[in-house]
């Protein structure tokens, strides 16, 4: 069984806590003592009937306060895959949270309220899930019972996002009619909407192929942990020094010839050791061991991977950075620690060449710092040169972290250009 | 094209392992001094046995610590016992009898030491200068825990603010901290309770024998059924019963309840969790009922 991780977003009022509830309610995923306990505190708060966004607001201040503040994970499973849930609150203060949502999402799914259409928060969604480069993005036009189940309404809102979608870079887009409340379209093909021919959402999300959404072709694999026994009294172990790590791309076999960054060095590939024992083949996202032929200084930070096939070595970097700190602003020659696959360096902003209006996707190149929620194109040196790949061509080995060295806090989200 | 290309997926127990593993790797590699929360319990089971993978064929390069209440299922106790020595792991345990003596914590009227446990855990963590904490918690358990990072920062006091977590993007963990202050690490954040027992049964580990089906004396109380012991006792008007349970958690005897159920093996918990309509939290635990937010506050002060 696959695992698909998705990240829904919308705004206040859409129904997107009905529809989340709607997906885990019909594939009774909802047990029943979460069900009383929501079910009582609604009636102690006088709502009129039961308000399922209890079930993803968890603490104490999003209940009092009737909103959600951060991403709250959920999990639910069908006979075909199982699936988590990243719930990102949708008003405009917090899309650092639908950012970290969408960073590990295979699919993005946005709502939007077929009486409203498109407003300012689906398009910044949009931008975001493109921006974030999830690989098959979802728009759900939900309420469509107040709009008549009308094809017209639907259309009129497919065709204005598409035209919208042409300035991003989404790679799959699928539009679908639903409604939350009543199920339309959401479990089951509704009977309400026969001029729709697609899929219900349920259905797409177990049929969607995500598999080929990994980089499969270059090989990278981020040095984590050194693992040497030193077992002086087992001979078998007295000489082991394996590479541990995650594959961050492409697929990794024994006897492959492979470089090591940074010292160049180049060996081949004695045999990869996982969990499970020895495998022929490693591929992302894989936790495994690597043992190399020869004895070459190898440590944590340093890539493994193939000769004529490596990412670029540099300290010079231009990114995409999505601003996190509320206390801490980006300016030029601002200092940061970075981290990126399983390196640390410092960092300083050399340039901000613009800011963009999330909502007009407008460039702003007079802007002098960045803050929280916005988001801009750098230009980073860094202390130590990093092994990067542009992040469009992978996730893992293209983005990294900026962190306020004073607080420790995590203060950007950065994708490599 | 082939007929039968290789796809390279993996199931979703690969993944959650593969995801567990890196984060139990990334702490032993940026981290000092790591410490894993070892209670017997099935998710801390799966959290060690994980660890033991992601270094071998080297030891795990940490200790396991304890929080031991003296309230435990002896069973339980062995089981530990006989894991860490089976793994040739350090035990630390931090005792809450010795903190009630040390008058670091008092007594609770109604005798429940759960709650107890922040304290000792926290005097543990500041004793030991331990700077990043496994816990086994799981975000499926309970709505407070489903808000939580994988790597979570607690404060100096070990406080949790939850709202004011740090973003946690892609696969890429921060764990800045000053001295003094430490991390939480859940690498079972994204697992269920049926991912969990699927994991077991896969990989065949060992679990305490009360997670299975045997015959125990217990008697209900709010809608529970609790085991007569030396700690549990009926009152008046509670009848004793001898009954076929198993534990779905496992707490301390007084507050943990037991399921009425007949499985007996890792398929049959397996079925009867995918068909099971409560929580393992709501179902077994009488201290997370105090009330909604009973464990976000107990969280906030430090605890798993």
């Amino acid at each position: 069984m696959e695992l698909l991780r998705f990240a829904t977003a919308g705004s206040v009022d859409d129904g997107k806590s009905t529809l989340i509830g709607r997906l885990l309610y019909d594939t009774k995923s909802i047990f029943e003592d979460q069900l009383e306990s929501i079910e009582r505190t609604s009636r102690d708060r006088g709502d009129e009937q039961t308000n399922l966004a209890l079930l993803t607001d968890g603490l104490r201040a999003e209940r009092e306060q009737g909103i959600t503040i951060d991403v709250a994970y959920r999990y639910f499973a069908t006979p075909k895959r199982k699936f988590i849930i990243a719930d990102t609150p949708g008003h405009i203060q917090y899309t650092r949270n639908m950012v970290t949502g969408a960073s590990t999402a295979n699919l993005a799914l946005i709502l939007v309220d077929a009486r409203n259409g498109l407003v300012e928060q689906s398009r910044r969604h949009a931008f975001i899930a493109s921006l974030l480069r999830v690989p098959h993005l979802v728009l759900c036009v939900n309420k469509m019972d107040l709009v008549d189940y009308d094809e017209e309404v639907f259309n009129r809102i497919k065709n204005e996002f598409r035209q919208f979608a042409t300035k991003l870079d989404i790679g799959d887009l699928t539009f679908i009619p639903v409604s939350a409340l009543h199920g339309d379209n959401i479990v089951h093909r509704s009977e309400n909407m026969p001029w729709y021919d697609g899929s219900s959402l349920l259905h797409h999300l177990e049929e969607v192929h995500i598999a080929s959404d990994r980089n499969l072709i270059d090989a990278r694999f981020p040095v984590q942990y050194v693992i040497r026994p030193q077992a002086q009294t087992n001979h078998a172990l007295h000489d082991y020094r394996g590479y541990a790590g995650t594959v961050a791309g492409g697929v990794f076999k024994p006897g492959d010839d492979v470089v090591v960054l940074p010292s160049g060095l180049q060996t081949r590939i004695e045999a990869i050791d996982t969990a499970r024992g020895p495998v022929d083949e490693a591929f992302p996202p894989m936790s495994v061991t690597i043992r190399l032929a020869d004895d070459v200084d190898v440590s944590r930070g340093d890539m493994i991977c193939r000769p004529h096939n490596q990412p670029r070595v540099t300290q010079d970097v231009d990114a995409m950075v999505c601003w996190l700190s509320q206390d801490v602003e980006l300016r030029e020659r601002s200092m940061f620690a970075v981290k990126q696959t399983t390196r640390t360096a410092r960092a300083q902003v050399r340039e901000l060449d613009y800011r963009i209006d999330v909502n007009t996707l407008h460039r702003d190149e007079t802007a002098d710092s960045l803050s929280l929620n916005e988001i801009g194109r750098i230009r980073l040196r860094t202390t130590q040169p990093l092994f990067i790949d542009e992040y469009r061509r992978n996730r893992t080995t293209g983005s990294f972290l900026l962190i306020d060295e004073a607080s420790g806090a995590t203060v950007g989200a950065g994708m490599l250009l | 094209m082939p007929t039968s290309p290789q796809t390279y997926e993996l199931s979703h127990l690969e993944a959650l392992e593969a995801e567990s593993i890196h984060v139990i790797r990334e702490v032993a590699a940026e981290f000092e001094r790591p410490v894993l929360l070892f209670s017997g319990g099935k998710d801390s089971v799966i959290m060690l046995h994980l660890a033991a993978k992601a270094f071998t064929p080297a030891r795990i390069p940490f200790p396991v610590m304890h929080v031991d209440t003296g309230h435990n299922f002896p069973e339980v106790l062995a089981f530990r016992d006989s894991t860490v020595e089976k793994l040739g792991v350090r035990l630390v345990v931090a005792s809450v009898e010795e903190s009630i003596e040390k008058g670091r914590v008092r007594e609770r009227p109604d005798g429940i030491r759960n709650p107890l446990q922040t304290v000792t855990l926290l005097d543990a963590i500041q004793d030991n200068q331990f700077d990043a904490v496994f816990g086994g918690a799981r975000r499926d358990e309970e709505k407070a825990r489903a808000k939580e990072r994988v790597f979570s920062f607690r404060d100096e006091f070990g406080q949790w603010d939850p709202k004011n977590q740090r973003p946690e993007l892609w696969s890429l963990y921060n764990g800045r901290h000053h001295k003094g202050e430490h991390i939480r690490v859940f690498p079972l954040s994204n697992w269920t309770e049926l991912d969990v027992w699927q994991y077991l049964a896969q990989e065949q580990i060992d679990l305490p024998s009360i997670y299975f089906a045997h015959q125990r004396e217990v008697f209900r109380r709010d809608n529970m059924w609790y085991a007569v012991s030396h700690l549990t006792q009926p009152r008046e008007g509670e009848e004793v019963a001898t009954l076929t349970v198993r534990y779905r958690t496992v707490g301390d005897i007084p507050v943990t309840g037991a399921v009425e159920s007949t499985a007996a093996s890792y398929d049959d918990v397996i079925a009867e969790t995918a068909a099971t309509r409560m929580t393992e939290r709501g179902a077994t635990r009488g201290d997370d009922r105090l009330s909604e937010a009973a464990m976000e506050d107990r969280k906030r002060e430090g605890y798993f």
